[in-house]
């Protein structure tokens, strides 16, 4: 599974974060950072973060 | 399994029920029925980067999931009318739609102002091809705007015309604060200063009562009598739900459909409601049934009303722990955000300031018999922050009883 973030789409409301903090987190300025190629077991939750993302910015490929 | 379930209304909650029911081992037909022409988009940024011109529309289509792949999509028509005990819906080209299973979807439209005046000139914001009208009307040079409504909308609406260069942009309320019914005094103030410093004029605590022009609007006249030149008027005064399809079926319609909290309508099993038309009990609260008008409600409601009817259709019983979203919201305005968790409308009598200062970023906390029952944070990353770790906490605390 590989996670793409739209960044110029992304505005950092950090709904991903609550949805799979495995993956998603927010750096010390408040912006998104990820993990592209998180373990197959976490894709119910990142399907979820893609879902909550108000900016429909999250990926899934594969 | 055998059988078709149908959505009523394709808008997001829409998509989300059709993908849940997959998601939920559903593997009959389903046909999702929707007035507009288009297949689901994100609305919020209708009122901000499509009226700003920076978001084509293309970028507002929710990606389609594989696993629905096969739902049948019937755009641009409307369910008009439906027969519960039959199991039947009708569609305005006069066919009938038998069902095994019905979502009821169909969302809001905006309510309108009953006053005199003309009509021409005057805007709502809820579909793709209002916020269009709207956005060549704001780019016609020194277009003077009047905004009816200080809710959420109508101040995003404000903020955006000012970016976009418009010279006079007010906003009109009959209450004294702009967004002071769901956030208090406390950030009505902190807002209206906010709005005030950027450009944005107010006319509060005055209703409108009618609207001058001949073919098109030229003004409107405030109830004490003012008028405020205007060449586009955006009406943001609420919306009501679109349910007149269900009359006739004994149904609670009083303020959307109501629900149960497995979110089923009408005591039926093969009937479920989904976003903001659903007025359901939230286990999280006090066990009055509410209508939500927020964006992450329809993906929510999708969710647990999915299980519920796919669980009835493949003949057993739903899970019976009851709905319990815990809601949310955000809101751009100019340069600043408002984050949202729980439900502060319930806490506005007991509002405190957890953290900051209204003047610059603020950590607000709403409560209930010295209980937190929502926070609001006003500002940049650090009340951001500040209330994602409130979010933890109001996760954790037990229902509110009656």
């Amino acid at each position: 599974m590989k996670v793409v973030v739209d960044m110029n789409k992304c505005q950092d409301h950090g709904q991903c974060v609550f949805a799979a903090p495995d993956v998603f987190s927010m750096d010390d300025d408040g912006h998104l950072v990820h993990v592209s190629d998180p373990d197959d077991t976490l894709r119910d939750e990142v399907e979820e973060a893609a879902d909550v993302c108000p900016l429909q910015a999250i990926r899934i490929e594969g | 399994m055998t059988g078709r379930v149908v959505v009523a209304g394709a808008s997001m909650g829409g998509l989300r029920a059709a993908e849940q029911l997959r998601a939920a081992g559903w593997t009959g037909a389903i046909t999702v029925v929707g007035d507009e022409p288009h297949m689901p988009y994100n609305r919020p940024p209708l009122s901000k980067e499509v009226l700003a011109g920076k978001a084509p529309f293309a970028s507002l289509a929710f990606t389609p999931k594989a696993a629905t792949a096969d739902v049948e999509w019937r755009l641009g028509t409307r369910v008009v009318a439906s027969r519960l005990a039959e199991r039947t819906v009708a569609l305005d080209d006069g066919s009938e739609l038998p069902y095994d299973g019905l979502v009821v979807a169909t969302g809001m439209r905006p309510r309108r102002l009953r006053c005199p005046g003309p009509l021409a000139g005057r805007h709502t914001v809820r579909t793709i091809a209002d916020a269009r009208e709207l956005r060549d009307e704001l780019t016609r040079p020194a277009a003077r705007v009047v905004v009816v409504g200080a809710g959420f909308i109508g101040c995003e609406v404000a903020a955006t015309a000012v970016g976009l260069g418009v010279r006079e942009v007010t906003v009109v309320d009959p209450l004294p604060l702009p967004m002071v019914g769901p956030l208090g005094d406390l950030l009505g103030r902190a807002l209206l200063r906010r709005h005030e410093q950027r450009g944005v004029r107010f006319a509060l605590g005055t209703g409108v009562a009618g609207f001058e022009g001949e073919e098109r609007v030229t003004g409107v006249v405030l109830s004490d009598g003012t008028v405020l030149p205007a060449d586009v008027v955006v009406e943001s005064v609420g919306s009501v739900a679109n349910t007149e399809w269900l009359d006739g079926n004994g149904l609670d319609l009083t303020d959307g459909v109501l629900t149960d909290e497995q979110l089923r309508v009408g005591g039926r099993p093969e009937v479920v409601a989904v976003g903001d038309v659903a007025r359901f009990p939230n286990a999280r609260y006090d066990g009055v049934s509410r209508r939500v008008e927020h964006w992450s409600i329809p993906t929510d409601t999708a969710k647990h009303a999915a299980r519920t009817l796919a669980a009835h259709l493949a003949g057993g019983r739903p899970d019976p722990a009851p709905f319990a979203p815990l809601p949310t919201f955000w809101s751009d305005q100019h340069d600043f955000r408002l984050q949202s968790f729980g439900a502060p409308v319930l806490g506005l009598d007991d509002v405190r300031v957890l953290d900051g200062d209204p003047a610059g970023d603020v950590l607000v906390g709403y409560h209930v018999d010295g209980r937190l029952v929502g926070v609001v944070a006003l500002g940049g990353h650090g009340a951001a922050m500040g209330a994602a770790r409130c979010r933890a906490q109001l996760l954790k605390q037990p229902a509110l009883t009656a």
